[in-house]
């Protein structure tokens, strides 16, 4: 579905300045993926995806996209991808039933045509009541929804959603994933999505490729990527006597790693926690060592980012140092 | 939630070319002229907006003229002043359209254009066009509105005349576009430069007063402004010659004014994602 080669892209800021936003990605996406893009603001993802809907020519590198060439063959591109970007897509003077028609006879559709699909996507979307009114007058949430509507007018077997639920409140990125993925299930779609959001690409996506500074660190799904690069964290308490037995014991476990004491408090990376922490309070009563408390922390893909790069997401954010005109939020 | 019930893909097949153009600069006209349509109140301004004018300047150029209105302009003051006014009012529509675009940027519409199948030349024409379909209504009113003044009505010569005006519009609504483009990170320029590119072109184009009466350096100036080439065809065609030197050298302004319009506008377009 999606193919690209050492893709590049650099934004000549000045004379003595560029950006280098992308540097060298190479990625395949097959039929039918899920694919969360997740990296701090500025990494390069957003200049990525806006290279594979043509929006922004590549510096170097290629990519294919449904088959076609990005820069040889972007009214084939365009024609087969459907594109949510983070901005709202619909003119703001247009009522909302209207920029659907429009949509679907852009795509091709006749009239009546396009008027059925509105139509179904009107009330897939939950617009029904909204039909009627201009754009100006939804709320966020509203429009991100017309936006994903207008997204897939033409029933794409591939679809890009930048940044697709920022600016909305839980409950509103909560009902927008249903639509989604009621929709992706309806119509066997490739999603490819970008997010800072690293609780969304882990709950959402099948497969997670970490950006940062330009180049994907990891590539893989979400619980691999925790298993093989974070892993699950115990931490106990014990009496002031027993912590450093009960450190060995946590160090004897399967993939037990980083064991830190600090006072009465022993913390242990393992590989699978649910598993490990039994055994080790069953080993602590067999030496006689009493566990006081005892918790499991499943990792997070931030856990999994800091691993990597030894920044958490949001430390990333802070510090953004290749942040790219483009590639920040146009909220 | 229902699921859709039309699980077939759209023709993808977007006939290729001229046909293609047509077809896509029909579907951005429409769309852009819809919200026009449902809140006629702006259409309604638009179209008394020129009538103003002509009511407050036309006795001005009458009084300042004079008994030499008949020599130095061949004729009724309406009929030298008529075919201007539609000049106007395509200029100003026009180089404003870029400023629809600067708002689009910010929200995102731009960007869901551009990545929509649309033949980029389309975006620039459609856009233009809009502008031009309400310039026919002002024409009828003006029209209808200056004949008990002593206009006399040409029609064959205004119909060419309307043609001729979209054609101008098409070069300047697309260079509109551009300048919103390049300006795009700083948005308050837009209308500085529009202004300053604006007045120049009209006062050096005999629009509004006739440029015999002007200085030596004036026409000597107005020989490369594209816009007096056309000022001067329209009045001609409208007093009802549709072949002349004038109207000739009318329409290669004209088209020069569109070709140079869309190459700029699209390159613009091609870049403004960057």
């Amino acid at each position: 579905m999606i193919r690209t080669h050492a893709l590049t892209k650099d934004f000549v800021v000045s004379r003595t300045q560029t950006v280098h936003a992308v540097r060298g990605i190479s990625l395949a996406i097959e039929p039918g993926e899920l694919v969360a893009v997740l990296g701090p603001n500025g990494a390069g993802k957003t200049t990525t995806m806006r290279m594979l809907t043509t929006l922004t020519t590549p510096t170097s590198g290629t990519a294919t996209v449904s088959g076609h060439d990005v820069v040889a063959e972007p009214g084939q591109v365009r024609r087969h991808i459907g594109y949510v970007g983070q901005g709202n897509g619909a003119g703001h003077t247009q009522r909302v039933r209207d920029e659907l028609n429009a949509q679907g006879v852009i795509y091709g559709l006749d009239r009546r045509a396009a008027r059925q699909r509105a139509g179904e996507l009107i009330e897939t979307l939950d617009l029904t009541e909204l039909a009627a009114r201009k754009v100006s007058d939804l709320s966020g949430g509203q429009r991100r929804r017309l936006d994903v509507a207008m997204g897939l007018v033409h029933a794409p077997s591939l679809l890009f959603l930048d940044e697709p639920s920022t600016g909305l409140d839980p409950q509103n990125r909560a009902n927008l994933w249903d639509h989604i993925l009621s929709m992706r299930a309806a119509h066997d779609m490739t999603i490819v999505l970008t997010t800072h959001y690293m609780d969304e690409a882990d709950s959402m996506a099948e497969r997670v490729v970490v950006v940062d500074r330009g180049e994907v660190i990891a590539d893989d799904t979400a619980e691999a990527l925790k298993a093989k690069l974070a892993g699950d964290r115990l931490v106990l308490t014990a009496a002031a006597g027993d912590v450093d037995r009960l450190a060995r014991l946590a160090t004897g476990l399967p993939g037990g790693r980083d064991v830190v004491v600090d006072g009465t408090r022993v913390q242990a990376r393992v590989g699978d926690g649910p598993g490990a922490l039994p055994e080790l309070l069953r080993a602590a009563g067999d030496a006689g060592v009493h566990v006081a408390t005892a918790q499991v922390h499943r990792p997070t893909l931030d856990d999994v980012f800091l691993s990597l790069t030894g920044r958490s997401l949001r430390e990333a954010e802070n510090d953004d140092p290749q942040g790219s005109p483009t590639d920040k939020d146009v909220t | 939630m229902n699921t859709l019930t039309t699980p077939a893909r759209p023709s993808t097949a977007t006939p290729p070319g001229a046909r293609g153009l047509l077809r896509d600069t029909g579907i951005v006209m429409v769309r852009e002229l819809r919200p026009v349509v449902r809140d006629p109140f702006t259409l309604i301004f638009g179209m008394v907006q020129p009538l103003v004018f002509l009511a407050l300047f036309g006795p001005l150029l009458v009084g300042s003229l004079g008994g030499r209105a008949v020599d130095t302009l061949g004729g009724s003051v309406w009929q030298w002043f008529v075919p201007a006014i539609l000049v106007m009012t395509a200029l100003f529509g026009t180089s404003t359209t870029g400023a629809n675009l600067l708002f689009e940027f910010q929200t995102g519409a731009h960007e869901r254009m551009l990545v929509t199948p649309l033949s980029r030349p389309s975006l620039l024409i459609g856009r233009s066009l809009k502008e031009m379909v309400p310039l026919a209504g002002q024409a009828v009113i003006i029209v209808a509105v200056t004949i008990p003044f002593g206009f006399q009505l040409h029609p064959a010569g205004a119909l060419v005349g309307l043609v001729l005006l979209t054609v101008v519009g098409v070069g300047l609504g697309s260079l509109s576009y551009a300048l919103a483009i390049a300006v795009r990170k700083q948005e308050w320029m837009f209308w500085g430069v529009q202004q300053t590119v604006i007045f120049p072109l009209m006062l050096l184009s005999g629009m509004l007063l006739p440029l015999e009466t002007g200085p030596g350096w004036m026409q000597v100036a107005a020989r490369f402004n594209p816009l007096a080439y056309v000022v001067a065809a329209e009045r001609t065609l409208f007093a009802g010659q549709l072949v002349s030197a004038t109207v000739f050298w009318g329409w290669v302004a004209a088209l020069m004014t569109a070709a140079v319009g869309l190459t700029v506008g699209v390159r613009a377009m091609l870049k403004s994602a960057d």
